[in-house]
């Protein structure tokens, strides 16, 4: 059994249909990228995966029981993490206490503190633990985004637009960060809008989304080769070559 | 970690202690024009206290309070003789009262973020009042209502023990919250509702324990005020200026602080007092000057402002520290 299965799923707002019929699975331990153009719908499913958007139709189960019409802290709560691509610290609290608040939920406050403390060695910002969480730069800032999303256990994590924004170097540390969430037995679908690099090197399996359909799917050689992924990125003229 | 929870306690202990000091007032001061100013500071302690538990802690400003307060006024005043006569048990009454009315402002406004909360709180603070004024056969309208005193006679002296008891208890819960699960949930709910939810933070739900314990003080403090005036009418109580002037009390004070809304109050209180004295009809600018200077020199309030200052000096101290013995 998969560990989310997601079938038919579609979201329309008004007349524009955002998602289209998509259907994936993600296995426990696997990591998935979801890629596809700016405006291909890859926000819009992290927002129907983690309940922040009604699903107009299909459904979405997380280890076999559905998650469709959950509340965002209910589907937190089945042990679904997630960062935001526009990342949402919360500013006046220390680095340590936007961690802490996130682990409060599953822990008691003792238990809580520790496990934050390992999520800020983990994604590296254990020394800035005590700094206001508006101090941090924007590297920084995913990388509490992702402290915060991972520190009450979860198996599965939502990344939003990973590396987008990241120079060179932080996106390195992304991916290597990304790669390590194995050890602590998270699986992780990551969006990522077209460094090819990161998606060649991160994911065990990408899906690729154009207009909120899926086009394609597969490991990332099979998908870099593929016609419909090159007519996606660089319009129909490049696909021949 | 060790020093963490000896300052807590001692938090504790000086709120405590504050209070049996203050508790000796009555009993060294004669004058019972002090005395009076000095119930009317407290009962704002009260005010703002719980209004910044839901505007301050979890962000959400609301400019509907007078509801609450209006409850638990219009509960002792009209709830006192069905209830065996006792104003004790309209108080209560109206305080319990206050949390199905809280459940019903919730449900209404918490559909709505930001301004558009507090523009909902507005309305429905508003309709409310409409109702109770024209409700005449209930609520006597217009022409007020007379309320039972809790306590018998002239002295003031148990009405200061009550406000001050109140404030005190009032402090300290919301100081509790704030170093509970709770507390630190409001505060993400206002730093960030969407993250707060995708950290599993049911925000709609702890909004709404924040608005019920808000309401529940806010409504003990009405009907303490209904008491001791032993009259009202809806534009005492229900007006947008009442609802205006408890935001106040947290807003001058400090935001999401413990002791801002106390502060708030002691200013408000005593600087109201006094320019109602001096200046008439004119002491109504005193808020509106001291909400501007506020907002534009100490945007967090005084409390605020001070807490950060001390940080920055704190900062500068050690650094200074670190040169001498380096």
């Amino acid at each position: 059994m998969s560990l989310l299965e997601i079938k038919g799923l579609t979201k329309q707002f008004g007349g524009l249909t955002a998602v289209k019929n998509v259907d994936f699975d993600i296995d426990e331990g696997e990591i998935v990228s979801i890629i596809g153009p700016n405006g291909a719908g890859k926000t819009t499913i992290f927002n129907l995966i983690s309940g922040f958007y009604p699903v107009t139709a299909g459904t979405m189960k997380f280890k076999g029981r559905s998650i469709v019409g959950l509340k965002p802290h209910q589907v937190c709560q089945r042990g679904i993490g997630r960062t935001f691509q526009i990342v949402k610290p919360f500013g006046s609290m220390t680095v340590l206490e936007n961690v802490l608040v996130a682990g409060l939920c599953r822990f008691g406050f003792e238990e809580a503190r520790d496990e934050a403390m390992k999520c800020l060695e983990f994604t590296g910002l254990a020394e800035r633990a005590d700094q206001p969480a508006k101090s941090l730069t924007l590297g920084g800032r995913k990388r509490l985004e992702m402290a915060r999303a991972i520190v009450a256990r979860p198996d599965l994590v939502l990344l939003d637009e990973v590396v987008a924004g990241l120079n060179p170097r932080e996106t390195e540390e992304t991916i290597q960060l990304i790669r390590r969430l194995r050890e602590r037995g998270v699986s992780a679908a990551a969006g990522v809008e077209h460094v090819m690099r990161v998606v060649m090197t991160l994911s065990d399996r990408v899906i690729v989304l154009n207009h909120g359909e899926k086009i394609a799917e597969g490991t990332p050689q099979e998908i870099a080769g593929d016609r419909r992924v090159i007519e996606a990125y660089l319009g129909e003229g490049y696909a021949q070559s | 970690m060790k020093t963490l929870s000896n300052l807590r306690s001692n938090f504790v202990y000086a709120v405590v202690g504050t209070g049996a000091i203050l508790a000796f007032v009555p009993f060294v001061l004669s004058s019972s024009y002090l005395l009076q100013v000095l119930i009317i500071v407290l009962l704002f302690v009260t005010l703002g206290v719980s209004w910044n538990l839901l505007g301050g802690y979890s962000g959400q400003l609301s400019l509907g309070h007078a509801v609450f307060f209006g409850i638990g006024a219009y509960g002792v005043a009209l709830l006192s003789k069905p209830l065996g006569q006792s104003p004790w048990l309209g108080l209560l009454a109206g305080a319990v009262l206050s949390l199905p009315l809280a459940a019903f402002v919730g449900y209404v406004c918490f559909r709505l973020r930001g301004p558009y909360f507090t523009l909902a709180t507005i309305a429905l603070a508003e309709v409310i009042r409409l109702v109770v004024l024209n409700s005449v056969d209930l609520t006597g309208g217009a022409k007020g209502v007379t309320v039972r005193p809790l306590f018998k006679g002239v002295d003031k002296a148990p009405w200061y023990l009550l406000a001050l008891g109140l404030a005190v208890f009032v402090v300290l819960v919301t100081y509790l919250i704030t170093r509970s699960k709770l507390g630190y949930y409001l505060v993400a709910i206002r730093e960030d509702e969407d993250a707060a939810e995708a950290v599993g933070v049911d925000a709609t739900g702890y909004k709404m324990v924040a608005l019920a314990i808000s309401a529940f003080f806010t409504s003990v403090a009405g009907g303490f005020f209904a008491s001791y005036l032993s009259f009202i009418e809806p534009d005492m109580v229900l007006s947008v200026e009442r609802s205006v002037e408890i935001c106040l009390l947290a807003i001058i004070g400090g935001l999401g602080t413990i002791l801002g809304p106390v502060v708030g109050a002691l200013i408000l209180g005593l600087a109201g007092e006094w320019f109602r004295t001096n200046l008439g009809q004119a002491h109504l600018l005193t808020y509106g000057v001291l909400l501007v200077a506020v907002i534009m020199f100490m945007p967090e309030g005084i409390v605020g402002t001070m807490k950060k200052a001390g940080q920055v000096i704190g900062k500068r101290l050690s650094e200074e520290r670190r040169r001498v013995t380096a």
